[in-house]
Formats: structure tokens, sequence, C-alpha cells
């Protein structure tokens, strides 16, 4: 079957989807997206966290058909994302579910497929630029073998736009579906911690 | 496969009994895993993503009409109030993302004795609101678990909604795990306190084949709070009644033995909790003006 829905504020279309498949296979194995990762397939893991509709939730437990029509956003899309919601003061386009329908903002497929974490140096910024939990994560060095990043950023960013000064519990929680084998979740403490800093000092 | 996305209520109705084997997807949090590990195949997924009324509640004068697909999330953040039980269990459901997708609709459909919902359920009083194209039907949820993960429904009906009694007294759920998150019940215990009608209600997760209530221990609680005069003086329950009715508790499990704990265990842990939630829900009941009598609650 054909798929149609919106990924990183541009429209997409995925054919031959099979009706039995995952959102994540799709993002991965169709459209090229492999932000977003497949560790276990049974949504223990977090590491293939997208926003459907602005909500977080693990894309290896929705179905293909189920995205038809709705708006994903991966970490590919995130630094978009995140631009986007500080020039609009709060809710980007893809939480309210907007299709962008234009086609005139986010990340283009081929951006999004090109996308690699460049500007590791926080001083000169070259490169990329990122989100600021991105850069947050990489500045706390909270990312060892990075395969837990992309759901944890996901999951991260959403929860500093809900809740821009959270508790180390409010980060516990909001963090518990993702798993990460490397670091000991010190690091991403301190990430998140740094992010929502810099958040409030920008405001 | 085949994927059926009806847009509406009756549509799916009508699908439904057109392919009655046409397995429903809400959140997906228990259907896609099966799929992804090739457990299941089904011939037709009916997906129900797109009825809105799904996602719906009301709250009316008795009871909260709860939409099937209402996610955890929601009742966790909407439902405090009125369904505190159902809020509790809800917030132990897995993780963030899982309680953004799952729902009580998929709980019941699953009808694992481990599913968080049921206790709550249980102990608050409820009914399943199922509904066929030939027509609706109400099954109080006491009839709607028939096996390890076997439920009351028949092969064209839907779950449209659950209607669950408004808390009219303290309630409380708790829950054995290794952990805080992303956790299956070790067992489970949920217990409320309907001062209205004077009585406890309860449900035991995970120590049965099905989710079940302590019977025998409500009806001996009943009587013994009604024979000192408890509700109305609110004193502090004596130790021994509390400790009968956590045997009593314990009693009505009928656990195995599994990876995630010994049938002896699961009895052990199911009284430990059957008394620690009735001392909070007193407690609270003791703390509150919702007594018809103040009496010297000392
Ligand atoms: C990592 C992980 C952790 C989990 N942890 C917990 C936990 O701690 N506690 C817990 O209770 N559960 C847990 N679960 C199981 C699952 O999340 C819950 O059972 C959830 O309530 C299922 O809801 P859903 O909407 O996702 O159901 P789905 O997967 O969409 O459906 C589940 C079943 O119900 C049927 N169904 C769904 N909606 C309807 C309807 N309206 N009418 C008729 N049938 C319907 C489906 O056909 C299917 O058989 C976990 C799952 C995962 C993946
Ligand atoms: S791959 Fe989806 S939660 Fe692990
Ligand atoms: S950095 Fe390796 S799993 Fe988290």
């Amino acid at each position: 079957m054909r798929v149609n829905f919106t990924v990183n504020g541009r429209p997409q279309e995925a054919d031959d989807v099979w009706e039995g498949e995952s959102l994540l296979y799709v993002l991965r194995e169709r459209l090229g997206l492999p932000g977003s990762k497949n560790a276990c397939e049974q949504g223990e893991c977090g590491s293939c966290t997208v926003r459907l509709d602005g909500v977080p939730v693990c894309s290896c437990l929705v179905a293909a058909g189920q995205a038809e029509g709705r708006d994903v956003v991966t970490v590919e899309g995130l630094a978009d994302f995140a631009k986007q919601r500080g020039e609009q003061g709060g809710c980007a386009s893809g939480a309210s579910g907007a299709s962008g329908a234009s086609g005139s903002c986010g990340t283009s497929l081929q951006d999004a497929q090109g996308w690699s974490a460049k500007g590791q140096d926080s001083q000169t910024g070259e490169g990329t630029e990122l989100a600021p939990i991105q850069q947050a994560f990489i500045d706390a060095g909270a990312v060892q073998c990075g395969f837990c990043t992309p759901g944890l950023l996901v999951a991260a960013d959403e929860m500093l736009e809900r809740n821009p000064n959270p508790s180390d519990a409010d980060i516990r929680e909001a963090l518990s579906g993702n798993l990460c084998r490397c670091t000991g979740y010190e690091k991403i403490m301190d990430a998140v911690r740094l992010a929502a800093a810099r958040q409030g000092e920008a405001v | 496969m085949d994927f059926l996305r009806p847009a509406s209520w009756e549509e799916a109705l009508a699908a439904k009994a057109e392919h009655p084997t046409a397995v429903p997807i809400a959140g997906g949090t228990d259907v896609m895993v099966e799929i992804n590990f090739d457990h299941r195949r089904p011939e037709y997924l009916l997906d129900l993503n797109r009825i809105g009324d799904l996602e719906e509640w009301e709250v009316g004068e008795e009871s909260v009409r709860l939409g099937a697909s209402v996610p955890y999330t929601k009742i966790m953040e909407n439902l405090r109030g009125e369904l505190p039980g159902l809020a509790l269990a809800s917030h132990t459901v897995a993780s963030p993302q899982i309680r953004n997708r799952g729902g009580v609709g998929g709980n019941l459909g699953t009808a694992s004795p481990a599913g968080d919902a049921h206790p709550a359920l249980l102990a608050a009083g409820a009914e399943v609101e199922v509904e066929s194209v030939r027509g609706s039907r109400l099954i109080p949820v006491d009839d709607f678990y028939t096996g390890v993960k076997r439920n009351a429904l028949a092969p064209d009906e839907l779950i449209r909604a659950v209607r669950i009694k408004k808390a009219d007294g303290p309630q409380q759920y708790s829950k054995v795990g290794t952990r805080n998150a992303m956790v299956i019940a070790v067992c489970a215990f949920g217990l409320a306190l309907h001062p209205e009608t004077r009585t406890v209600r309860t449900g035991i997760g995970s120590a049965a084949p099905t989710p079940v209530r302590a019977k025998a221990a409500e009806e001996f609680l009943n009587a013994a709070l009604e024979e000192g005069g408890f509700w109305d003086n609110g004193k502090i329950i004596t130790p021994s009644v509390a400790k009968q009715f956590a045997d009593l508790c314990s009693g009505a499990c009928n656990p195995i033995d599994d990876v995630r704990g010994t049938a002896s265990y699961r009895r052990h842990a199911v009284g430990v909790m059957a008394r620690r939630t009735l001392t909070w829900t007193w407690e609270s009941y003791r703390g509150t003006a919702g007594r018809t009598n103040k009496g010297s609650a000392a």
C-alpha cells in the first residue's frame, strides 16, 4: 500500500509498504532516514522515538498505515523543528499537526538524508546548526556509541518544550522510556539540565 | 494482509462484521510487538486511529465514559480526580512513549492478567461498553475476563468505551516490579473505598489466570467496618482486621511460578499491598470531611 504523510515538515510518499510494517521501518528503509534507531522493535528501548502529531511515540509500534495523513518529526528534523519553535515563541508547527503543505519550511528529504552532527566545536559553531538539545548532548559528553541518542534527543526536546524548568525527577520520568547502555545516564542528565539552563538564559 | 482504515465508528463496526477475524489496532503497543516478532500475521488489521470518538471521554453524574482509545497519558492528566485508581495505575504503565499511545481499550482487548488497568477497574466498578452491527451491550468488568488473555467480546464486537464509576472515596493502586518504569507487574493490587455505599472493592493483577476481585476479603472488611462503626467514627482500622483482610486477599490469588516471581511470593506480596493500600486509603478517608459523623478520631 501507499502511505502519505508529512516528515519533518515535508509531504512524503512511501510506496509498496507492507500492511504490517512499522513506521520505523518506513522511515529507515523506504525514506532513507536512519536517524531513528531500531534496537528492540518492542517498545522497550525508545531508540526509535519520533513525534507523531507532536506526541513522542515509539515508531516501531506505530503501524505505517496509522501514520497516513499525519505529521512526523524525526531526529533529522529536530534542529529545524526547534528553530521554528523558537521563532514562533512556543510550539513548532509539527506539534499542532499542521501539515506544512506549502512545503516552504521543514527539512527536505535530501537535506535530512545528508544530515550529520557537524559543529562539534560549540565555540566555532561551524557546520550545520544543531538544536539546542543536540548541542547540549555534545557539550556535556552525553554521547558514547550514540545508538540511544536520537530517541533521547527527541524525548528530551519534547519535555523541554512542555516543561522548561524540569526537576531531576521530571527529567528521569520523561526519559524513562529510553535505555542507554553506555553512559550510565549521568551525562545525559547533565545535558538536559544544560539545555534547560541555556533555554532559560535565552528567554 | 489488508489494512482497513474506517473513518467512523459505524464503518468500523461494519468492517468488523464483514471480517470477524480482523485484528483491531489502537495504540498498537500490544499488536505491533506481535507483528514485529512474527507471533501474529492477521489477515486484516483494523485501524481505529481515525475514529476520534474513541479518544474522547465524558464525565457524567455517576460515571465517566472513557473512550476505548484514550491514551494513558490523558487519563493521568485529566481524570485524576474522577478516576484516581485508574490514573495511578496508568502512571505505572511502561514509559511516556507507550502511555502516549496505549489505552484501556487495548488493555481490555489483550486481557492479560498483568494489565494494569484491570485491578483499578475492578476496584472502582466499571462496565465495558461493546458494540457490533447487531447492537450494543454493557458487560460488567467482573464478567469481562474469561481466561488467560481471553475476554467476553464476540468476534464481531468492538469496545466503544468503558463506563467507570466516579470515585466517591479514596482509591489506591500498588504494583510490584523490579524498577519504576517499563515493568510488567509481578503482581498488582487496586483498592477503592466507597463511603456512599459503605463498601470496599478490590482488584488483583498478575496473581491468577485473570484479573480478580478478592470477594471474601471485601465481605469480611465490609462487615468488620460496619460492625465497628468505622465509617462513622473514622477510627484507625484495628491491626487484626487489617491482617485478616490481607490474608484473605492473599487467599484470593491463584498464581503461578514464572520468570517474574514465584506463586508464593505473589501471594505474600498481594497481602502486603492489600494491607498497605487499605492503610493509605483509610488514612485519607479519616482525614476528609466525607464522613457522615466526625467521631473522636484521636
Ligand atoms: C514496552 C512495553 C511495556 C508495556 N508495559 C505495560 C505495563 O506496564 N502495563 C500494562 O498494562 N501493559 C503494558 N504493556 C502492554 C500495552 O501497552 C497495554 O496493554 C496497552 O493498554 C495496549 O493498548 P493499545 O491501544 O496499544 O492496544 P493495541 O496493541 O492496539 O491492541 C491490544 C489488543 O486489544 C485489541 N483492541 C484494541 N482496541 C480495541 C477495541 N476498541 N475494541 C476491541 N478490541 C480492541 C486489539 O485487537 C489487540 O488484541 C506494555 C507494552 C510494551 C510494548
Ligand atoms: S526499537 Fe522501538 S522501542 Fe526499541
Ligand atoms: S550512548 Fe551507547 S547506548 Fe547510549
